[in-house]
């Protein structure tokens, strides 16, 4: 795939690159038109081909066409895996053979502290030209102790709830989002509560999983598996074990759950047949939700979410040491990740942005979605952003143990193959021989 | 699964009846003991040469790996960090001790059981079948092979789609004749049932190809003579191919035993988180393996000492293998190779019922 030149040339092309990125940012509050002949007269016009491997939606389609619009020289593959784990997987494997990589691989937070421990096998992102442009925890939670920047934010995750409209007035609750909103505001104890009154008359379920739920509720913890200090806390008496099983009480006992594990077939599926009328909604589930959900009329965005705000997810784009032209691939990583195209981002699959100055934008904030009844997605989900509270702790273990949890939560709610009771000591058992503790 | 080739008797052993006549030279001129001596060269060391590039490729990809293994499954090893450590049979006690390794056990054979056994049985009912005179006798036989020509985690996304708990078409057909639901990605059984549906989808046409090939060899004399006695063509079926086929029987079960105990694609697609299952109800020892190696502890040690001990069960089975074949061939009656000898049985066979027969 990739073409291997003179390194001279390629250090020129990357001096030239960081020279377009400077001049790109320099111009964020609204001036970036003006550097377009700048950049190519400074620029080399060695053919080269950069891939980025990104995973779900990152709403990247046309950003990446334009992007080469731009440069003519350089030719943009876009990868998508289809899950965060399998993109996971894949950095993994290939970061441990020490080839294979992509230029530029996406990240997701939850895996982001794991990465950590070898940032030796990335590129340093940090640049004066990025500084202040996210958010300061976004851009706190990718940096390293010795102040190396492991990756450029993309988006944050704020997350709303989004729901059936149609199931709803079916039920006899209220259709309206601001009145949805009314209804909702409060703890997850009442989000239980009103969905007890809705399946009592409906055929649909309250909510998506079982494991979608305890992850909305543990994004609001601070430290859920582990100390500030990435000491692990342990399962066992945990306020993880009381989320486990007020989770797996809603799911079962007062029947809220569709019983679908979230990303399988049937989860897919389920969009098209209406199993299900709400789900815990961060702004990257919206494209998600479009696509699956493509001829189904009803979904709406409420601007609410139980137990105060929350924030699941978002990602980092990252430069790979592995990469054959990490300047150019920093200079694309920058460019996408600008406020500009982070908003355009936004417009097309819904991912939030992180960029602050892409938060006070007039654009963002007047955007609407048609597939979800023209809601004001994001005015709604800036408000979310401010909602949010927590800024939990996930350290090198997170993502480990927090696979535990939700294997057993699957065990109980989409495999009915075990109670709570017996689902928690087999997870016990599986956290047992991670060997943390 | 894979295809071994077998590392068969036949190439590798040195023609006997070809012997250097070195005593019957009478002295010569240095030159013609060179020549002499080149050529016994040529005679002992030459076979050895021509059979050594499979051996080299061997060594380089297969020997060197596995001693290699071996050596990292001594050690702690992470997958990024690298090599730790010497920390002895640690690893492979850490191992054994999972619960979870008797699961990937438990479930390794019981899809290899319910996929490897209907396949050998399937197999020989179509190359049978196959071997009938059909019309378009070539479009039948590449038909069942199309499958194998797939690759094996298009076969799983299908079939995982298939299988679906709640919204797939399987369960949907079943519910129209009054089988309930059947919880494909809940319960161990069923989910083996459907990676065996895979692995049977893809393996079987190939094996009845090579089950075709060893029919077409057997020879016709012995059907026509089983015609005259009587035979009919289940008769024939079950006295006269069947007894014939037993070497490629035995190569066939090896080759799937050996494919199907490293069992991998079709058990990590059956879902989309590729673990096997919350309760591991489907993850394979090949997936332990990954899970230890890639997964939550990235120990790259504890991964290569189950890829050990995958290795070590292979080896007993594939002796067990070989045990019984000679047990069926010694039984059959004795003599050195199954194989040849069962071919001039058939023939000597052959002859008996032809001149019973004419008589």
């Amino acid at each position: 795939m990739r073409t291997t030149r003179k390194r001279t040339l390629a250090l020129t092309a990357g001096v030239a690159g960081m020279a377009l990125v400077a001049s790109a940012c320099g111009g964020g509050d609204g001036t970036e038109t003006g550097e377009g002949g700048e950049s190519e007269g400074g620029e080399s016009t060695e053919e080269i081909t950069l891939t980025v491997a990104t995973f779900n939606e990152f709403g990247y389609e046309e950003l990446v066409e334009e992007y080469m619009e731009l440069h003519p020289n350089i030719t943009v593959e876009h990868k998508k895996a289809a899950t965060a784990n399998e993109a996971r997987d894949n950095l993994n494997t290939r970061l441990a053979a020490g080839s294979g990589l992509a230029d530029i691989e996406a990240i997701e937070v939850d895996w982001l502290t794991e990465l950590m421990q070898f940032s030796d096998k990335f590129v340093d992102l940090s640049d004066p030209e990025v500084e202040g442009r996210w958010l300061d925890w976004k851009v706190d939670a990718a940096t390293t102790a010795d102040g190396m920047l492991m990756g450029y934010g993309t988006d944050i995750g704020p997350e709303a709830i989004c729901y059936r409209s149609d199931l709803f007035a079916a039920a006899g609750l209220p259709t309206d989002r601001a009145e949805v909103a009314t209804l909702l505001e409060g703890d997850w104890e009442n989000y239980f509560t009103v969905g007890e009154q809705f399946v009592a008359s409906s055929d649909s379920a309250w909510f998506d999983s079982a494991g979608a739920t305890y992850q909305a509720m543990v994004n609001q913890l601070e430290n859920a598996y582990e100390e500030d200090d990435g000491t692990v806390i342990g399962l066992e008496g945990s306020e993880v074990e009381d989320l486990y099983y007020t989770v797996l009480e809603a799911s079962v006992d007062r029947e809220l759950s569709a019983h679908l594990a979230q990303w399988s077939d049937d989860w897919f599926a389920a969009f098209q047949s209406g199993n299900f009328a709400t789900m815990a909604c961060p702004g990257w589930m919206l494209g998600i939700i479009e696509g699956n959900a493509a001829g189904v009329t009803g979904w709406d965005i409420a601007d609410v979410f139980p137990g105060g705000g929350g924030n699941w997810g978002g990602s980092y784009l990252t430069v790979p040491t592995q990469s054959e032209h990490p300047e150019e691939a920093k200079a694309l990583a920058a460019w996408l990740t600008a406020p500009e195209q982070q908003i355009k981002a936004f417009n097309s699959k819904g991912t939030f942005p992180s960029q602050v100055a892409a938060l006070e934008s007039e654009d963002l904030l007047s955007a609407t979605n048609e597939f979800f009844n023209n809601a004001p997605t994001g005015e709604i989900l800036a408000n979310r952003a401010e909602a949010v509270t927590a800024t939990p702790f996930k350290g090198a273990n997170y993502f480990a143990i927090h696979t535990t949890v939700a294997d057993g939560l699957t065990r109980v709610d989409v495999d009915q193959t075990d109670d709570p009771a017996s689902s928690w000591e087999k997870t016990l058992q599986a956290f047992q021989e991670l060997g943390l503790q | 699964m894979s295809v071994t080739v077998p590392v068969g008797t036949e190439p590798g052993v040195p023609d006997r009846t070809r012997r250097v006549p070195a005593h019957d030279a009478p002295p010569e001129d240095p030159r013609q003991r060179r020549r002499n001596l080149l050529g016994r060269l040529d005679v002992k060391v030459s076979p050895y040469l021509y059979i050594s590039p499979f051996f080299l490729v061997f060594a380089v990809v297969g020997l060197f790996p596995l001693i290699y293994t071996a050596y990292v499954s001594v050690h702690d090893w992470h997958l990024i960090g690298g090599q730790g450590e010497f920390v002895g049979v640690q690893n492979y006690l850490d191992v054994v001790q999972q619960p979870r390794f008797m699961t990937a056990l438990r479930n390794t054979f019981s899809i290899f059981l319910l996929s490897s056994v209907p396949q050998v049985i399937a197999a020989i009912v179509i190359a049978a079948v196959l071997d009938a005179n059909l019309r378009a006798k070539t479009f039948w036989r590449m038909g069942v092979l199309l499958p194998y020509v797939v690759a094996p985690v298009a076969v799983a996304l299908i079939f995982s789609r298939l299988f679906a708990d709640q919204a797939g078409m399987i369960n949907s057909l079943l519910g129209t004749v009054g089988i309930g639901p059947i919880r494909w990605h809940a319960d161990p059984l069923s989910s083996h049932v459907a990676i065996a549906t895979m692995v049977n989808f893809r393996w079987t046409g190939y094996n009845a190809l090579i089950f075709l090939a060893a029919m077409q060899a057997i020879p016709r004399d012995l059907y026509e003579a089983s015609v005259i006695d009587g035979a009919s063509r289940v008769r024939q079926f079950f006295s006269v191919t069947v007894p014939l086929l037993r070497p490629t029987v035995i190569f066939v079960v090896i080759t799937s035993t050996i494919g199907g105990l490293q069992i991998f694609d079709e058990p990590r697609m059956f879902d989309q988180l590729g673990q096997g299952g919350a309760d591991r109800q489907w993850m394979t020892v090949t997936m332990f393996l990954y899970e230890l190696g890639w997964g939550a502890q990235k120990s790259f040690g504890r991964a290569a000492a189950v890829a050990w001990i995958l290795f070590l069960i292979i080896v007993v089975i594939g002796l067990i293998n070989f045990a019984i074949t000679r047990r069926i061939a010694s039984t059959a009656q004795p003599g050195s190779e199954s194989r040849r000898r069962s071919r001039a049985a058939a023939r000597s066979a052959a002859r008996n019922i032809e001149k019973g027969g004419l008589r």
